[in-house]
């Protein structure tokens, strides 16, 4: 079954200086890289798809749902940043319990659930830590722990490696990859690394200045040398 | 950000507390100006307003002039004396006098350089006729340079402190004595402070009222804050009340404008205490040139303080706290503190909210910018108006009505309240800009809000400088005079007014025990308001 994870059909966000616009598909069940030079729309692309931001125009569909007027909260996606993705005075458990119930109300099944998951990113009996005594890779683990609870089909992961050092990012990355295997999500992935573009995704959505120029499988992304913008992001010049 | 009724309803809740601010400084203002119309406006800028005008600007200058003198080389030879033995305790003690009371500071100078005190005491002993007189310009200055040179010299300190410590291997290396090392290397780092530092100082003196009150005398040594107060409660005089909030509000105006664009005030850094290793400062000559200036600012700020605590230590403290006008004071200045830090936090904390909300959109209208920049203007605009002016509004206004002291708590938690915003502001506004920046999308993104936001993520991140801002708030309305004094009257007592009323009628004893009492609770509140500020928030991020 080849349904449609996500969809931006005439997306307009407008800054003061810039005008950005979305147009895309994205099957279910992929893992997609989003590459594009730093202020090309990457963020914002991913602040409109999990609701950050309102787009002026456009539709934003995921699974076929409109998007419009749905708080972040309520939209079938889970985010991870950069950094910041844990509260630093919580413990890693109540960090991932938060994405079974905001209201922190859980369980023993609950309770279970967190230690499972916990277990499956490596980090078991981390629960009663506090973030800032993990390492940055153990942090990002613990975030994928809770969207791993949360089971939404569509995962943003906005350069989750950024702040790793490459033992740890490819480590990351298997983990992700095994993770996408197990529950059949579609991932988006914003990145500057063509090695992460190369090992994980199955193809790329490229930016360039508010504008996405290209969708294109692996194998036939890698072999473009007709844009300037992917020519210096795969370093062929 | 995201939850579109619960933003709505902290927008709502920030629109109105900047509105009440700017109602109760604007009934004041249009009580004040209404006023003015009914005198003729002759004889108002007469020679005795130009006469406290003077005054006002002459201690105000020389405050300023000798805190920084005497500040220089005290800051000096902290830095260059960076590891003696108690050092930190002296560092300690220059951050005491920003805690006290001005009127309990008052009774401590009183207690060190009256005529009965300390000093007189010696000098008469010695066989000396004329005593030195506290009462007048001597006496305001000591009490000026008592609150603003421990102040400067730490502020200072913290300039001389930020100099790369590769400064202090490269200077004895090539070969420069202590003249040459304050020349190139201290003094460029203290000068470019001065301005920011200067007109703090400036500041503070220009609009002091509690210690002109207690330590002025007469028309001839009176500040404008003073005459106001003297207008309203002594000759009863509106006009002139007027006239001089008038020339005060303009003066504070002036210098707010002078600090803003020509020296934005320093950076309250505080110092670490952290020693840094420095080669110069050995010398005989140098060493004894540092003690001798630690040991004066050591006595200068310490002797008074050390006099409160003997004499109120003297005092019959056990039947002090037994007598009704005692409970009556504590219960008043209590409810006081609590209601108006309550009041302070909570307006400050849902300003700053709905500021940050107002600008969150990609493109705020017109409105929302006007809305924000009001917000963040009128924190700064209250320190525009003193108390005794905003009070002298009031006064006016409710006149009218009857008896002032029925409405007197309810004015004075006010004043209080508005009083402590701007600092309340500067504790609140960078926590939570730093939580929201961390916290505000993945709480979103995870759908944590309203309530279980407030108990799982705001509240614990946000306590302690929530706790810190309360009990700074608390700390100012339990030391204050201005408000009180205007308003004060047989139900309206609060301790400060307790202990004026008590210095006023010559019980010293019963002054000194207060002072102490309620110097403590002050220090207290103010050492657990500026707790943990040099520390980083949260460690690492996460």
């Amino acid at each position: 079954m080849s349904s449609t994870a996500l969809s931006l059909k005439g997306v307009e966000v407008r800054f003061e200086t810039a005008t950005l616009l979305f147009d895309c598909e994205v099957p279910a069940g992929r893992i997609v890289a989003v590459a594009g030079a730093s202020g090309s729309g990457k963020s914002t692309l991913f602040n409109v798809i999990a609701g950050f931001e309102q787009p002026e125009r456009g539709d934003v569909r995921i699974l076929g749902e409109d998007m419009a007027g749905r708080l972040p909260g309520e939209r079938p996606v889970s985010v991870i940043f950069q950094e910041h993705n844990l509260f630093a005075h919580l413990d890693v458990a109540a960090n991932v319990g938060l994405g079974i119930s905001p209201a922190l109300r859980l369980g023993p099944a609950e309770r279970a659930q967190v230690e499972a998951a916990l277990a499956r990113v490596g980090l078991a009996g981390f629960g009663g830590r506090l973030p800032p005594t993990l390492s940055g890779g153990e942090r990002q683990r613990v975030a994928l722990a809770r969207a791993m609870v949360r089971h939404r089909p569509l995962l943003l992961l906005d350069e989750p490696f950024a702040a790793l050092d490459p033992g740890m990012r490819s480590e990351m990355r298997n983990l992700i990859g095994d993770l996408h295997e197990e529950e059949g999500n579609t991932i988006l992935m914003i990145t500057h690394h063509p090695d992460d573009v190369k090992m994980l995704a199955d193809s790329v959505l490229f930016l360039d200045q508010g504008r996405i120029v290209a969708h294109d499988d692996i194998a036939h992304f890698l072999e473009r040398r007709d844009l300037a913008a992917i020519n210096r992001f795969l370093g062929n010049e | 950000m995201f939850g579109a009724t619960e933003n709505r309803m902290t927008t709502a809740a920030g629109a109105l507390s900047l509105g009440g601010i700017l109602l109760f400084v604007g009934l004041a203002a249009i009580a004040l100006l209404a006023q003015s119309r009914g005198g003729d406006a002759g004889p108002l800028f007469d020679a005795y307003l130009w006469r406290v005008t003077r005054f006002t600007l002459l201690q105000a200058s020389l405050s300023t002039l000798i805190s920084i003198l005497f500040a220089i080389p005290v800051a000096r030879a902290l830095a260059r004396q960076a590891s003696f033995p108690g050092r930190i305790w002296v560092l300690r003690l220059m951050a005491l006098p920003l805690g006290l009371p001005a009127l309990v500071a008052a009774l401590g100078l009183i207690e060190v350089w009256g005529r009965q005190g300390l000093l007189n005491t010696a000098l008469a002993a010695a066989g000396l006729a004329q005593p030195i007189s506290v009462y007048g310009l001597f006496g305001i200055l000591t009490a000026h340079v008592f609150f603003n040179m421990p102040l400067a010299a730490r502020l200072m300190l913290t300039g001389i402190e930020r100099i790369p410590a590769e400064y202090w291997r490269t200077s004895p290396n090539l070969g420069m004595g202590p003249l040459a090392t304050f020349r190139f290397i201290e003094w460029p780092a203290i000068r470019g402070l001065l301005p920011g530092i200067a007109g703090l100082i400036f500041m503070l003196c220009a609009t002091s009222f509690t210690l002109v009150l207690t330590l002025g005398g007469g028309p001839a040594a009176s500040t404008i804050e003073v005459a106001i107060y003297q207008a309203l409660r002594f000759d009863f005089d509106p006009p002139r009340a007027i006239a001089l909030s008038g020339l005060q509000v303009a003066l504070t105006g002036a210098l707010l404008i002078l600090l803003k664009f020509v020296a934005p005030p320093p950076e309250e850094g505080e110092t670490t205490g952290r020693a840094i290793r420095r080669f110069d400062g050995a010398s005989g000559l140098s060493r004894l040139f540092d003690r001798i200036w630690l040991a004066l600012a050591i006595a200068f700020v310490g002797v008074p303080l050390a006099a409160i605590a003997y004499s109120g230590a003297k005092a019959d403290l056990l039947r002090l706290v037994r007598e009704p006008a005692f409970h009556h004071a504590l219960a008043m200045s209590t409810m006081i503190a609590l209601l108006s830090a309550t009041v302070s936090v909570v307006m400050t904390a849902l300003m700053i909210r709905a500021e940050r909300l107002a600008l969150a959109p990609r493109r705020p209208r017109t409105a929302a910018r006007l809305f924000a920049g009001a917000i963040d203007a009128s924190t700064s605009f209250i320190l525009l108006v003193p108390p005794v002016v905003l009070g002298a509004g009031w006064f006016l206004l409710l006149t009218p009505l009857g008896d002032v002291a029925r409405f007197a708590p309810a004015v004075v938690i006010a004043i209080n309240a508005l009083m402590a915003l701007p600092f309340v502001y500067r504790v609140l506004a960078p926590a939570m800009a730093t939580h929201a920046v961390r916290t505000e999308r993945l709480a979103a993104s995870l759908g944590i809000g309203g309530f279980h936001r407030l108990r799982w993520i705001d509240w614990p991140a946000l306590r302690r400088p929530l706790l810190m801002a309360f009990s700074f708030a608390m700390a100012l309305s339990l030391g204050d005079l201005g408000a009180v004094a205007l308003f004060g009257s047989e139900e309206m007592v609060t301790l400060p007014f307790l202990l004026y009323s008590r210095m006023a009628s010559y019980r010293t004893a019963d002054a000194a025990g207060l002072a102490l009492m309620l110097g403590l609770v002050c220090l207290i509140l103010t050492v657990l308001g500026t707790a943990g500020e040099e520390k980083p928030s949260e460690g690492r991020s996460a």
